[in-house]
């Protein structure tokens, strides 16, 4: 018998704790891919983040660190500039980095700091129960804007890749959609890019992934999929918005 | 050993003794009255090849020491009151993770923005925890240049063998005056080996540093741990110095710069022949309880005095236990105290206790002003 799938060795033996349909688990995965086709599980320190995926540490077979609330940025930082020969990611979501770790993830991005992000943007914080995010579109219902968000009172969504791009710092800032086979192929090989930038001694490099919460959304997973292609990349569109 | 002496502000020798002994990483903010440290830290720690990088903010700079500490090496922040404040959401993790790391507050005048000039209202803060949580910094409290250099080289060990934050608690006083010092070129520096450290795998399995225990048993048994350590250190890390003690009744309890104020009341009080001693507690957690209590036994009142109102006193009156008088004297704000009025609110004890024979034989304090 021939073995033609396999777990990734960067990947634990924990059965992932996250809703049926979460792109969470996938992202998980696929970083833990890229982890290995690099040949860098040895020197790959992960940091993650406060929300749903608190917990990554227990799925990740590298060297884990869990920073505070949107610090993970700063966190990153100390470890790759005391170890400059690691690989060290940052995992974070919407409400971490866009919210209230804005200020470590654009001075993290305006140093140039050799650490990949991956952010997870699903509109919500899923994890205390679908509330506002820095992301959540203009008129989308979260359990503090039940009547959908309100720009007068609410402000605009960020885009941070956009953001991002207008310093002079970062190596790569893309933004990927993984909602169907093309995303997700898309998805990898920005992660697996972002990855090998730091491998390459290059710096700062973002991937920000468009993904779903069917839970706080209350739908299927197929339907957030649907909704993500028809409602969030029209705001967040995909694309690469620096690559040095 | 080299024997030249020369001039140095206290902030300088925090930054030569960090280096000393082995710390290769500092993230820090600006802030008055601390700014030396950084300064000094962005020219001295390339030199010594280590890792100098000023962050975006103090919040930044305890997690990038969160960060830095994980991977085992000596690292340090520094900052003054509301910074400090700032860091301590860090600090309980730092805590929490049980990773060694030091962090210098050169406290000045508050609460709030406040001001730039000396104060020792952050001492609650710097010894019964902090930010959230049941955890201790262990905290050493310098009241000259020398110390400086000398005591955060000791946090470091501190840090490393109690795998706990160490804070050196100086003031704007102690960081910003010069004196002649005589510093070694080298110290003994032991770091032990530190298998918990997130440095990459390799020929191990993964290292995780984390704080997050959902099971209430294991939290509670991490907080064991924890306090198990503090319990070790009060038994073993208890530091203070007595200056003419031994036949005082009236014993002055100062630490920092004030202690270095109150020395100067002691050498007055003396020369009006009033038996007044100082006790200076150089930790302040652990603190020095059994040397305060055996004093109250030996029938010494106390004076404590403090740029607060009165935070520290409250631990001298938890060792005293009711067995002596306890007499606050404090001034804040930035305001420092100085060494006459200390000796005026000394006289006043004595004029209270006028009753006491041998006061007598001696003019009243009222009289002699």
């Amino acid at each position: 018998m021939q073995k033609v799938f396999e777990k990734p060795q960067a990947l634990s033996d924990t059965p992932f704790a996250y809703c049926p349909g979460c792109l969470h688990s996938v992202v998980h995965r696929m970083i833990a891919e890229v982890i290995d086709e690099l040949g860098v599980l040895d020197r790959t320190i992960g940091i993650c983040p406060v929300g749903c995926s608190v917990f990554m540490y227990e799925y990740m077979e590298c060297d884990m660190i869990e920073a505070a609330h949107g610090r993970a940025p700063a966190v990153a930082t100390g470890v790759k500039r005391m170890l400059p020969d690691s690989v060290v990611f940052t995992y974070q979501g919407d409400g971490d980095l866009a919210s209230i770790g804005t200020a470590e993830i654009v001075h993290a991005a305006a140093r140039g700091e050799k650490i990949s992000v991956i952010f997870i943007n699903n509109g919500t914080y899923g994890m205390t129960g679908g509330q506002m995010a820095p992301t959540t579109l203009i008129g989308q219902k979260s359990s503090t804007c039940p009547g959908g968000r309100d720009a007068a009172a609410a402000g605009y969504p960020i885009r941070v890749c956009e953001m991002l791009a207008t310093l002079d710092g970062p190596s790569y800032i893309t933004r990927v959609a993984p909602v169907d086979p093309v995303g997700l192929t898309k998805t990898k090989m920005a992660i697996k890019k972002a990855f090998r930038n730091q491998v390459d001694g290059k710096g700062f490099s973002l991937v920000e992934v468009l993904s779903n919460c069917p839970t706080q959304w209350k739908m299927t997973p197929v339907e957030s999929l649907s909704w993500i292609d028809e409602n969030v990349v029209p705001y967040f569109q995909p694309g690469v918005f620096a690559d040095r | 050993m080299t024997t030249k002496k020369i001039l140095m502000k206290g902030n300088e020798a925090v930054v030569r003794g960090a280096i000393a002994a082995g710390c290769r990483g500092f993230f820090g903010y600006p802030i008055t009255p601390q700014n030396e440290v950084p300064e000094y830290m962005s020219v001295l720690m390339p030199q010594a090849g280590g890792v100098f990088l000023q962050a975006e903010s103090e919040v930044a700079a305890i997690n990038m020491v969160y960060g830095a500490a994980s991977t085992g090496a000596r690292v340090m922040t520094s900052s003054s009151s509301p910074g400090i404040s700032l860091k301590q959401e860090g600090i309980s993790y730092i805590a929490a993770c049980e990773l060694p790391a030091v962090i210098v507050n050169v406290q000045r005048g508050g609460p709030g923005l406040g001001n730039i000039a000396p104060g020792q209202a952050d001492y609650f803060q710097a010894v019964k925890g902090g930010g959230h949580g049941d955890y201790k910094l262990l905290t050493l409290a310098p009241w000259s240049v020398s110390e400086c250099f000398y005591l955060t080289a000791l946090a470091f060990d501190l840090a490393d063998r109690y795998r706990n934050p160490a804070m050196v608690l100086s003031d704007a006083i102690v960081g910003q005056m010069i004196e002649p010092v005589e510093l070694p070129d080298k110290i003994e520096v032991n770091i032990p080996p530190k298998p918990w450290a997130t440095t990459g795998r390799k020929g191990r399995g993964k290292n995780v540093i984390n704080s997050l225990w959902i099971s209430p048993d294991q939290m509670e048994e991490v907080n064991r741990r924890l306090q198990a350590k503090y319990t070790l250190a009060m038994e073993r890390e208890v530091r203070y110095q007595e200056l003419a003690v031994e036949d005082a009744d009236l014993v002055l309890v100062a630490y920092g710069s004030v202690a270095r104020i109150c020395r100067t009341a002691v050498d007055l009080a003396r020369s009006e022949r009033l038996s007044v001693g100082l006790f200076r507690p150089i930790g302040l957690f652990p603190f020095p309880t059994l040397p305060i209590q055996w004093l109250a036994e030996c029938g010494k009142r106390f004076l404590v005095v403090e740029m607060s109102h009165g935070q520290m006193v409250e631990d001298v009156r938890l060792a005293v236990n009711g067995r002596a008088e306890v007499i606050f004297y404090g001034r804040s704000g930035g305001v420092v105290p100085t060494p006459t009025e200390i000796l005026d609110r000394i006289r006043k004890t004595y004029g209270r206790s006028a009753g006491v024979s041998h006061y007598r034989l001696n003019p009243g304090p009222e009289a002699r002003r």
